[in-house]
């Protein structure tokens, strides 16, 4: 752009020629730019300023339109809780094995008050007492007469009490559909089912939700619409489940426990079959988390506490047979080794004892199946700590297991803080490492399937896992026979169930005192079960807590007197429906002829 | 011939105010401001009586004070309104001056009245927030630097003029009050607009605005979820935004009736932050209409006016006025209809409160002084440069 000059030269120099002052034409030039500059900015203000009214107009147009848009539209009725997001109540059903209904949903209503259309709050608020005996009337009446304006009466009603509310006829009371979770089986497999609740609460439907067990571990998964409400499968079997709670109830009954536990899985796929837990509760009704008004100082005194799963212990000589598996896996013995046995075995300051005596030498096959708590430890002086626990690492038995229950990982294992020669020694037997019997039966399973390695599973499994090998096929195929010699002519000998050929290996441990030592009457008693032996199908491990029985004039403690014959009719009751057949030598009829015509 | 050449004569001192103030006032923008002071003291009848009946006082407490307030408010913006700019601008600057000094003076002497922020004076009976006669005042003296700076050889008036804004800004959040700042801010921003900010400038702020957002809203999951849950349509009805949201639904086009809403009993705010809502379910959708319509009219009239104006100082100082009354009326019913996020803000001459509603006065007292028709050199224009412009 081109300014006229200010202080033009040749104009200047005219005016100082004719005498006339130069800082007039100055003044001049200055007035008119300055008016130049005035109205270039003033026309630009005036579209700016058009912009704007513009802006302003279209912004009232837009607010002014949302008003009309909200106006229109139909009231929320008022909810006690926020909801961010659309409440589903929908949830996928839970099944057995064979599609068994194992936890589904109830159709049922909640009671709501909208308290601003109420029209007789006193009388709403008697009737209202009388049909729920639970509900106070003066309470009701201060509600429906005070500030609220929305309030819930019941989460849950009956039909019944539905029609008897409908029929008070005031129009403040309202029904909110709901989904109620129900499980049909009571407390069967209350445990791994776990129990549901309801979360966010609208009028329209309520949230379930899952607060323990695979009821929550498959939370999101079974409120998942993506999934169509297909029903989650559980690897249970319902009826197997059932029986095996009621032997477990008798023989914890019978043998004085204060709990027990059972797990019985398919050795070749992991599968948990069923898994018992005792005492147990109603899911449909889940008692309240202990809390330290109960004076309880350890969770797995309430009946929420899942033994087989959450409970770790000391399992005492059913390790046995992972530490003579793993000797005669690496070439060190073989099951005819002769084992020194010569007691007891001092070890710096501890001292190592057999229940027995067993005189100098036993075979390693008879280590097992006298249960000799000093030949299992030479033996582990041979294979040497750190080769001891890479083995039980590899049979999982030093992790938390990957169970599908929101309780596994606070069943994780408690192993010794350094693992010294007299830790070898002792875990070779079952003692200085605590783990659960979900663990074992995954242990178990993966040396006697023929040696390769499975994860305990809840979900239905379609084939074998086919794991890591863990042991070869003969090493199995050994322990097999060493574990039916056990029940045959060994400490389990009320293991034995006919026709289906138990092995098993029993284990009996003093329970560690919470103040440090063992006490001396008080044991954890299990049995580490498999069956047939010759081409094992099942694992069965029974862990009975605090047993005493008495017997042949004593009061007895030990595995073989108290877990073995609870687990041996578990088995007999069992095996047939899990589709079994007894394999009992046919007797041949003698002096009978088949005859024709 | 010699008004032809210089100009219209000065208009005497003889001639009579009120006249002179009926002929060149704008009518329009007084009838829509006179008309939201009488639908104010309406609401209030309605908004109030929970208030006083909670405070223990007789149901129209509020309404009476209100319509105190209101009238010394109509009083001081029919006097504004008939002083000439220059007037306006001295009285302005001194105002702005002695607000200046109460909002420094506020972390010493003020008092929060339990809600958190110190923004009050307490003066027994009534209470005083600096911050609203800030406003008006701050407008003025902004305007005043950026029309000098228009001068040849004139100060860095949009320097200053920015300086002042921040200062004030950073007062003021640091009380805090983010409403007020950003109001402040914005009504320094439409002045700057108009005063000519360079077209670079304004198209390089959008991209930083858009670009910035575009990256927040990617990378911050906080961000996003807070942007999220405000396009959600679904609002939880028993916060404050739910029951104004439902309020309105409630008043459809022809409200619940006079006396018959709910929400007042349960807004804390229905008097003030969320009147609207409370004329929504009262009168219904007719009446907020009606409301949004005077606001309009007054923000679009004014500036229509001012884009006639020669003088510098007056246009950006009415552009300024008229903009941050339009906006905060704006953004207090953006948020009662959930277009905008959740911001304390009063409905200008609407909500109850002696500060704003008097402050209110002074703004629009001001406004209608700078839009006065006047002389604007069109006769000089014509004989001068032959109809150019």
């Amino acid at each position: 752009m081109i300014r006229t000059p200010l202080r033009p030269l040749a104009r200047i120099l005219k005016a100082r020629e004719q005498g006339q002052n130069p800082d007039a034409i100055e003044a001049e030039n200055k007035r008119l730019r300055h008016e130049d500059d005035r109205d270039r900015s003033r026309l630009q203000a005036e579209s700016r300023l058009l912009v704007m009214g513009v802006a302003f107009f279209c912004a009232f147009l837009v607010i002014g339109a949302r008003m009309g848009m909200l106006a229109g539209s139909v009231p929320e009725e008022p909810t006690a809780q926020a909801s961010g997001s659309p409440i589903i109540g929908q949830r996928a059903d839970i099944v057995d094995r064979n599609g068994r209904v194992l936890a589904t949903n109830l159709d049922t209503h909640s009671l709501y008050a909208q308290i601003p259309d109420m029209i007789d709050p006193a009388k709403a608020a008697r009737e209202l007492a009388a049909i729920f005996p639970e509900l106070e009337e003066d309470e009701l009446l201060e509600d429906f007469t005070g500030s609220r304006r929305f309030l819930w009466v019941r989460r849950e009603i009956s039909p019944e009490q539905m029609q008897a509310v409908h029929d008070i006829g005031d129009p403040g009371l309202l029904f909110g559909p709901r989904e109620m979770r129900l499980y049909p089986n009571g407390s069967v497999a209350a445990h791994i089912l776990g129990g549901a609740t309801y979360g966010r609460e609208g009028v329209n439907s309520a949230e379930v939700i899952g607060v323990a067990g695979v009821e929550k571990f498959f939370d999101d998964a079974l409120r998942d619409p993506s999934r169509g409400g297909a029903p989650l499968e559980l690897s249970l079997d319902l009826t197997v489940q059932a029986a095996s709670e009621r032997v477990l109830h008798g023989g914890m009954m019978l043998m004085q426990a204060k709990g027990a536990s059972s797990v019985l899985m398919d050795v070749h796929t992991g599968e948990i079959i069923s898994m018992v837990s005792l005492p147990d509760f109603d899911p449909n009704d889940r008692p309240r988390v202990l809390t330290a008004a109960d004076n309880a100082t350890d969770q797995s005194d309430s009946p929420l506490f899942n033994r087989a799963v959450q409970g770790v212990y000391e399992l005492g000589s059913v390790f046995k047979i992972f530490t003579v598996a793993q000797a005669i896996e690496l070439g060190l013995i073989n099951a005819g080794t002769m084992i020194d046995t010569q007691g007891p075995l001092q070890w710096g300051r501890f001292r190592i004892r057999d229940f027995h005596d067993y005189g100098a030498q036993l075979s390693a096959t008879d280590v097992i199946v006298k249960s000799s708590n000093i030949g299992t430890a030479r033996i582990a002086m041979m294979i040497g700590g750190e080769r001891q626990r890479d083995f039980l690492g590899q049979l999982g038995l030093l992790e938390e297991t990957q169970v599908e229950m929101v309780e596994a990982p606070t069943g994780d294992p408690l192993l010794p803080p350094n693992w010294s020669e007299i830790s070898t020694m002792t875990i070779s037997y079952g003692h200085g490492l605590s783990s659960s019997p979900v663990h074992l039966a995954a242990a178990y399973s993966s040396l006697l399937n023929g040696g390769t390695r499975v994860e305990p599973t809840l979900l239905r499994q379609d084939g074998p896992q086919n794991g890591p090998r863990i042991v070869s096929e003969q090493v199995s195929a050994v322990s097999r026979d060493m574990l039916r010699a056990v029940v045959t002519e060994g400490t389990a000998s009320f293991g034995d169930v006919e026709g289906y050929e138990v092995g098993g290996k029993t284990g009996t441990a003093d329970k560690p005192r919470p103040t440090g030592g063992y006490y001396d009457d008080r044991t954890i008693a299990t049995f580490a079960s498999v069956f047939p032996a010759d081409d094992p199908r099942y694992v069965l491990i029974v862990t009975l807590d605090e047993p005493s029985v008495e017997a042949l004039g004593e009061q007895r403690r030990t595995a073989g007197w108290t877990a073995v014959p609870v687990a041996a009719e578990m088995t007999r009751r069992v095996a047939p429906l899990l589709g079994m057949r007894p394999d009992v030598e046919t007797a041949t009829p003698t002096g009978v002829t088949l005859t024709s015509n | 011939m010699t008004e032809m050449v210089y100009g219209t004569i000065p208009v005497g001192s003889g001639d009579p105010v009120l006249p002179r103030w009926w002929r060149t006032v704008d009518k329009w923008t007084l009838s829509c401001i006179l008309a939201l002071f009488g639908i104010g003291l309406l609401l209030g009848l309605a908004a109030s009586p929970p208030l006083a009946a909670k405070n223990g006082f007789e149901p129209f407490h509020y309404v009476q004070r209100q319509a105190f307030f209101g009238s010394v408010a109509i009083a001081v913006l029919f006097i504004t309104s008939m002083m000439s700019p220059i007037l306006v601008r001295r009285l302005a600057v001194l105002g702005f001056l002695a607000a200046f000094i109460a909002l420094a003076g506020l972390p010493f002497l003020g008092t929060d009245f339990g809600k958190g922020a110190v923004r009050w004076y307490s003066l027994g009976f009534a209470s005083v927030q600096p911050s609203e006669f800030l406003k008006p005042g701050f407008i003025v003296v902004a305007a005043w630097f950026m029309a000098a700076s228009q001068e040849i050889g004139g100060p860095p008036g949009k320097t200053y003029s920015l300086v002042l804004t921040v200062v004030i800004v950073l007062m003021l959040a640091m009380q805090p009050d983010f409403g007020q700042s950003a109001l402040v801010l914005f009504g320094w921003g439409v002045m700057y607009f108009v005063a000519g900010a360079p077209i670079i400038l304004l198209v390089g702020l959008g991209a930083i605005v858009i670009f910035g957002g575009t990256v927040a809203y990617s990378n911050s999951e906080h961000f996003a979820r807070r942007i999220d849950g405000f396009l959600n349509p679904d609002v939880d009805p028993t916060t404050q935004l739910g029951y104004a949201t439902n309020a309105i639904r409630e008043g459809g086009f022809f409200g619940v009736g006079v006396g018959e809403g709910q929400v007042k009993w349960s807004l804390p705010d229905a008097h003030t932050d969320f009147i609207i809502a409370v004329a929504a379910e009262e009168y219904g959708l007719i009446c907020v209409l009606a409301i949004i319509a005077l606001y309009a009219t007054i923000v679009v009239r004014s500036l229509m006016r001012l884009m006639k104006e020669r003088d510098p100082f007056i246009r950006l100082a009415g552009t300024g006025l008229a903009c941050i009354v339009g906006v905060q009326a704006m953004i207090n019913m953006g948020v009662a209809v959930r277009l905008l996020p959740a911001k304390g803000m009063t409905l200008p001459f609407v909500s109850y409160g002696g500060s704003s509603v008097i402050a209110s006065g002074i703004a629009v007292g001001m406004l209608l002084a700078f839009t006065r028709s006047r002389p604007q050199g069109q006769i000089g224009d014509i004989l001068l440069r032959r109809g150019r412009v």
